[in-house]
Parts: structure tokens; C-alpha cells; sequence
């Protein structure tokens, strides 16, 4: 797969850094208008992104955000280092929530965040390993039209 | 309707994008959570908020949002405000309360993102 990778880059994000909450997403929607992807997937993928970023921020300690691009489809990957999440099929529906006063002070926490992800990917894996940590893994067609 | 109706409108103060004035907007929402922001929130649409951490603009950035009006007399942080200049993202502030903000952009012909359902529309 990686010989086919037009486009490929690696960012850390760090837990609890809530001033810059959202930097890595803002630097992955400029890479991808960079590349010339389409806006409509541009916008999908920069919301999916930054909707896992900032779970990364509200929970865990550091993440990898791994971004790989191929000539069919943009690819999101996140590893964190936080305390995974205990029932993933809750966790999917609208509205369930475990963030704190200080996550909705900064206008997040509603329990909107994977369910969001889900929506605007075209395939989408959690795998949480309580008490570990929690992978993402976003998949965005090229040619789809979402 | 342009931003600079927009702006007299709601009586508000343009804290950056002065020369933006003239874009032209065509709906707009009102959310003070960003996560309802990304999950409802269009393309080119006004964002009207009351939150005023650099979180909103990163947001309205994130959606393509064409420029922000805070309300209840709310302005983002230098951050922010940087962010919005770099994006060209228009930011205006306003006195008004987010239903009273809302209501007057609504009343004189702004819609929101999404109309609703026909048969729930009043007849007139």
C-alpha cells in the first residue's frame, strides 16, 4: 500500500492542550486543498479529523494522527494513548457523553463526536483496548460523493 | 443578503474582514456548541455563536463557513482573530442576544441551513 501513497505524513497531538485543540486538523484541511482534493471531500474529512482530535485532546495524553493519501482514498489513522472506551456501541450513539464542565466550555462534549466521525467517513473502525488506548481508523473514498 | 446588511442589521462591530463586506451570504446558523456546529453546520453559511475561543473560528474554518457574528456583545481572542485574518473569515460582533441575533436575520429574509418540512409550514 505505501508505494502507492501519493501523499503521506505523521502529527503528534498532545491531551489537554486545549488552546491548540484543532491546529493538526487546521494543518490537514491545508494539505489536502495543497493536493487539490475535492471540497466537498475535503470538508469530510477535516470535520472527521477534527472531531478525533479533539477526543484526543479531551482524553487521552498524546496521539499519532497518521494521514496517508493514495490516488483512491484519503486515510486517517489514530493511535492514543488514552483509557479507550469501555462500551464502543454506546459511545456511537448520538448523545452519550462523558466530558467534563471544561470540554463543553470549549464548545465540545456532546456525545456528537463519533457518531460525526461515522458520518462523513466511508469506512470507520474503533478499536479501544480499555485502559490502553483507542485506534481510529477513517477511511474517505476519492471518487465517492458522500 | 451581504455582510455589510447583515452588519447594520444587527448593529455590529467588525473586528476583522472589513474588506469581506460585500460577500454574500445565502443561510446561517446559530450554535454555541461546536460539535453541533460540525455536525449540522454547511458550507458557506453565516455562523452566529457565543463562543468566543479561537475554537470557533477553527470550527467556521473547518466547515467553510463564510464569517462569524458573536453575540451578546462576545469578541474571539487575538488567536482567534489571527486564524480569521489568515482564513479570511470575517468576524463581526454584536449586542444582541443569540434569539433576538437569529430572529432579525431570519425575519428580514436569511434562512437557516435547512427550511422546514413543508407540511409544517404555516399557511398565510
Amino acid at each position: 500500500m505505501s508505494d502507492e501513497n501519493i501523499f503521506s505524513q505523521r502529527f503528534e497531538i498532545r491531551g489537554g492542550d486545549f488552546s491548540n485543540a484543532g491546529k493538526t486538523s487546521t494543518s490537514i484541511k491545508e494539505i489536502l486543498q495543497e493536493v487539490g482534493i475535492d471540497s466537498s471531500i475535503i470538508i469530510r474529512a477535516s470535520i472527521a479529523s477534527y472531531e478525533a482530535e479533539m477526543n484526543v485532546v479531551m482524553y487521552a495524553q498524546k496521539a499519532i494522527l497518521t494521514l496517508n493519501i493514495t490516488p483512491e482514498k484519503l486515510h486517517l489513522r489514530l493511535e492514543d494513548d488514552g483509557p479507550g472506551i469501555e462500551n464502543v456501541e454506546l459511545a456511537m450513539k448520538e448523545g452519550f457523553s462523558t466530558a467534563t464542565e471544561k470540554m463543553r466550555e470549549m464548545g465540545f462534549g456532546a456525545g456528537m463526536g463519533l457518531p460525526n466521525i461515522k458520518k462523513n467517513a466511508d469506512e470507520f473502525q474503533v478499536i479501544s483496548q480499555p485502559g490502553k488506548g483507542l485506534s481510529l481508523d477513517i477511511t474517505i473514498y476519492l471518487n465517492s460523493t458522500g | 443578503m451581504t455582510l455589510k446588511e447583515i452588519k447594520e442589521l444587527l448593529e455590529a462591530e467588525v473586528i476583522s474582514g472589513e474588506a469581506c463586506l460585500g460577500q454574500e451570504i445565502s443561510a446561517a446558523g446559530g450554535a454555541d456548541l461546536m460539535s453541533d456546529v460540525l455536525a449540522f453546520g454547511k458550507p458557506g453559511i453565516l455562523l452566529l455563536t457565543g463562543l468566543s475561543n479561537s475554537q470557533s473560528v477553527r470550527t467556521a474554518n473547518i466547515i467553510d463557513a463564510k464569517a462569524i457574528v458573536y453575540v451578546r456583545g462576545k469578541k474571539p481572542d487575538q488567536e482567534g482573530i489571527e486564524l480569521a485574518q489568515g482564513k479570511n473569515i470575517p468576524l463581526l460582533s454584536t449586542k444582541f442576544m443569540m434569539y433576538t441575533a437569529c430572529g432579525l436575520l431570519f425575519s428580514h429574509g436569511l434562512p437557516g441551513i435547512s427550511s422546514p418540512p413543508e407540511q409544517t409550514r404555516h399557511e398565510r
